[in-house]
């Protein structure tokens, strides 16, 4: 990601999450599903949710809310799963809004998080002010790692 | 010009040809004096030359040329087959093989192959391939200086060549003479007490590289600076200086004990050659006798013609498809399948004539579809099995055997997958025969068996399943040191023991930690392998037995799937959530009361059929959230099976039987407990995969 960081424009997909804006880079986003039928899968991280059907493709979904340990929230009519693809691995990511497709001036991206609240900094590969809204960039490899700490 | 789009080409196309090479000299080997089979040979690799010629592989190019050389020879009839030959003829293709892996892996094909050449220009130039150089050229001598007459006696003639040089180097020797430039052969000899050879060596090539070019060396520089050499080495090079200078520069090196400066002078190589034309006739002689002695061989090779046309080279008219679009195809016609079974759903609901009619015949089509789509990723176990011939010739001539390998049903089908994961246990099993099973030759005429072992390699299909058999007609298990070596291994105890069966007792050879072998040879046996060819078949969802007679022989027999990609399930619902269990290796199904239900150590029990069966409960494995207990005094028991040991897996209903298509988790998610996979419901939800095996110790 911090490649991704460096170059000159960065296209984000920016999502909502509890009161909070995030971004991932485009380039890692294999696209957007409104909210479908979830398979639990017994003994697994409380984070992971289960998976889905993705066109004939078994993707395990995660819930970021659980897995930065913000509050719980139902499902709402603007919940969707944004399937990631890193490496060879894809996953879905459930957020509660998928907001908007953005370009960001690498220049406005702070690699010092200051105020981050709740959420663990390891997640964070950096902030992006623009104008009024605050954008979290998070750190894909550090999400997917289930055995970091 | 760009080349990586035809690289691909390249390199499936070749490893075909080497595989044909195979192939055939195995075939030579069987009938020496069948021409067409080394013209066979000859053309593949020719063709071979041409295209890593074509794609800058100069290394490549080189070997197979000097291969098809010798073939050339052959063929003419100046050169008699012989067992010695064929070995290096097998190591080039070893050599050819590995530089064509090396080309695919990202490399440039470059190898050392340096004695194979040397081998190779020996039997072309008509003279054992054992024989190291120097004799050869001593031999070649007093032909040779009968032909020429050496110019001035300062020059080497070709008897006193210390390296041999090939066609390109000989052409620098040319033209560097043309140019004013001499070309020497400098022998040098370091003390015997020299501490740092290494040092010496480069300080050597150091003077040579600034003063002129150096051709060649041998030993080669790699193998110098390595210091794997005693305390001589030659090398070729040119120069403008003359021998007196370079002499004494090369003497300035520490350590050094000789240096012996030789003008090479062209006409050598002219001498060489005539040599060559003058040992040609003597060979020609000699091969009519050999001719009388082999012709029961003529006998067997119109036998093996007859076998080889009704086999046949039926070329059938095939593409290249990438193994990924293959998948991405079938992953595209399990979703088709899924919104089939939902329009047949709304079809049934809507109940409009037409609508059903459509939908009835879009189902018939796609049935059609999913048997051609299936069968696509099918292969034939042939891609495993041709490498096996030549390994069993190499191994038994590594052990002193004889043995002959048989192989039945090559064109037997299997998926993709299992083809993949077949190929190292196949090798452990056939390596074992010939190591452990089959004697070597005095022992086989002491127990009045013929002295030629057989091996044979068999496969074929019965029901959903593909058998692959592998029978020596060897020493089989013997039994007692089997027991006693497990018993002294402590892989079963003294009461186990007792209640074995003669199967089980060969099965234990199978066990990990295991190794009846007296003496670890470098073939099989070091305790590991046999266990892992368990383990891996048993990983794909088959299974393996052995059957053995002392003195008899032994047969190693694999039960594999036709197919990994699809299956048969029983679909079992627990709450809300839906679970596969594979029908390989449920047993029955029934339903008991929960007064049956008995306590035994904490382990719920229930009494099968005279049997003691324990019990599983899936919901507590699985941990499904329940809302409320709802026990009506009966249970729904699914009675699995892991080899003799049952288990009752407890669900809450039972769906039904169903085909289905098995998909992997993905890379995130690993090594789920018990969970072997998951499958895609006609209604679009995901089931997953219930690994039995897990579920029981």
């Amino acid at each position: 990601m911090t490649n991704a960081i460096e170059q000159k424009n960065l296209k984000v997909i920016v999502f909502q999450l509890a009161d909070k804006e995030y971004a991932i880079p485009v380039s890692h986003v294999k696209g957007i599903e409104k909210l479908m039928h979830i398979s639990r899968v017994p003994k697994t991280e409380r984070y992971v949710k289960g998976v889905i059907n993705l066109r004939g493709v078994v993707t395990p979904v995660i819930d970021l809310r659980e897995r930065f340990d913000l509050p719980i929230s139902g499902n709402e009519d603007t919940t969707r799963i944004i399937i990631i693809a890193l490496e060879t691995m894809e996953v879905g990511f459930i957020v509660d809004s998928a907001n908007d497709v953005l370009d960001i001036d690498a220049t406005s991206i702070e690699q010092q998080p200051e105020v981050v609240g709740s959420l663990d900094e390891d997640f964070i590969a950096g902030v992006a002010k623009l104008e009024n809204r605050l954008l979290i960039l998070l750190h894909l490899d550090k999400v997917l790692n289930t055995i970091e700490k | 010009m760009e080349l990586n789009q035809y690289l691909e080409m390249f390199i499936e196309e070749s490893k075909e040809h080497l595989q044909a090479c195979s192939e055939h000299l195995l075939e030579l080997e069987k009938n020496p004096d069948d021409l067409t089979i080394v013209g066979e040979i000859f053309r593949s690799a020719h063709t071979l030359k041409g295209m890593a010629a074509t794609m800058g592989y100069e290394d490549l190019a080189d070997l197979t040329h000097k291969m098809e050389n010798i073939l050339d020879a052959i063929r003419n009839g100046k050169i008699k087959v012989t067992a010695e030959i064929l070995d290096v003829v097998f190591e080039s293709v070893d050599h050819l093989e590995e530089m064509v892996f090396h080309i695919a892996d990202g490399g440039d094909g470059k190898r050392n192959v340096q004695e194979t050449v040397e081998k190779l220009k020996r039997i072309e130039s008509g003279e054992p391939a054992t024989m190291v150089a120097e004799e050869k050229l001593a031999q070649l001598e007093s032909a040779a200086t009968m032909v020429v007459e050496p110019n001035e006696k300062t020059f080497l003639t070709a008897a006193d060549l210390k390296l041999s040089y090939d066609d390109f180097e000989k052409t620098v020797i040319f033209q560097s003479s043309e140019q004013d430039f001499n070309a020497y052969e400098i022998t040098i000899a370091l003390r015997e007490d020299c501490l740092l050879k290494a040092a010496r060596v480069y300080m050597v090539f150091e003077i040579l590289e600034k003063n002129g070019d150096v051709i060649k060396s041998s030993p080669t520089v790699d193998r110098l600076e390595e210091e794997q050499f005693d305390s001589e080495f030659h090398v070729a090079f040119i120069s403008r200086e003359s021998s007196v200078d370079l002499h004494k520069m090369l003497m300035k090196v520490s350590e050094i004990d000789s240096v012996i400066v030789n003008e090479i002078h062209q006409d050598v190589f002219v001498t060489k050659t005539n040599a060559i034309d003058v040992q040609v006739p003597i060979q020609d002689e000699v091969a009519p006798s050999a001719n009388d002695v082999s012709v029961p061989a003529e006998k067997q090779k119109t036998a093996s013609n007859t076998n080889s046309k009704s086999s046949g080279h039926t070329t059938s008219k095939t593409i290249r498809v990438n193994i990924e679009r293959l998948d991405i195809l079938m992953n595209l016609f399990e979703e088709l399948a899924i919104d089939r079974g939902r329009l047949l759903s709304i079809a049934n609901e809507v109940n409009h004539g037409e609508l059903n009619e459509t939908v009835e015949r879009m189902s018939r089509t796609m049935g059609d579809l999913q048997n051609i789509v299936l069968t696509m990723r099918m292969v034939p176990v042939e891609t495993v099995f041709n490498r096996f011939p030549k390994m069993v010739r190499q191994l038994s001539r590594d052990l002193n055997k004889k043995i002959e390998l048989n192989i039945v049903g090559a064109e037997t089908e299997l998926d993709r997958t299992v083809i993949d994961e077949i190929g190292d246990p196949l090798v452990h099993l056939i390596r074992n025969s010939v190591d452990h099973g089959i004697e070597s030759p005095e022992v086989r005429r002491s127990k009045g068996k013929p002295e030629e072992g057989t091996v044979e390699l068999r496969a074929y299909h019965s029901g959903n399943y593909v058998f692959i058999e592998i029978e020596d007609d060897g020493a089989g298990i013997n039994r007692d040191k089997v027991l006693a070596k497990a018993l002294s291994k402590g892989i079963v105890t003294h009461e186990q023991s007792l209640a074995m069966t003669d199967k089980q007792i060969n099965e234990l050879i199978l066990a990990s930690g295991f190794s009846t072998a007296d003496v670890i040879s470098d073939v099989s046996g070091r305790g590991v392998g046999l266990d892992v060819v368990k383990t891996t078949i048993e990983s794909l969802g088959g299974n393996i037995s052995i059957e053995s007679t002392q003195n008899v022989g032994s047969v190693f027999s694999i039960q594999l799937p036709l197919t990994l990609s699809i299956i048969s399930v029983m679909l079992v619902e627990i709450e809300k959530e839906i679970y596969a269990i594979p029908l390989s290796s449920i047993i029955e199904t029934s339903i008991i009361r929960t007064s049956d239900i008995l306590n035994a150590h904490n382990q719920k029990v229930i009494d099968f059929r005279g049997k003691v069966v324990p019990l599983v409960f899936l919901e507590e494995i699985f941990e499904v959230p329940r809302e409320e207990k709802n026990d009506d005094g009966f249970h729904s028991v699914v009675i699995v099976r892991k080899g003799d040991k049952l288990a009752g897996l407890v669900v809450d209903s039972f769906i039904g039987q169903q085909e289905i298509v098995l998909k992997s988790l993905g890379n995130y998610l690993t090594n789920i407990f018990a969970i072997s996979g998951a499958t895609i419901l006609g209604n679009g939800q995901v089931a997953l995969i219930v690994d039995c095996n897990a579920l029981m110790k």
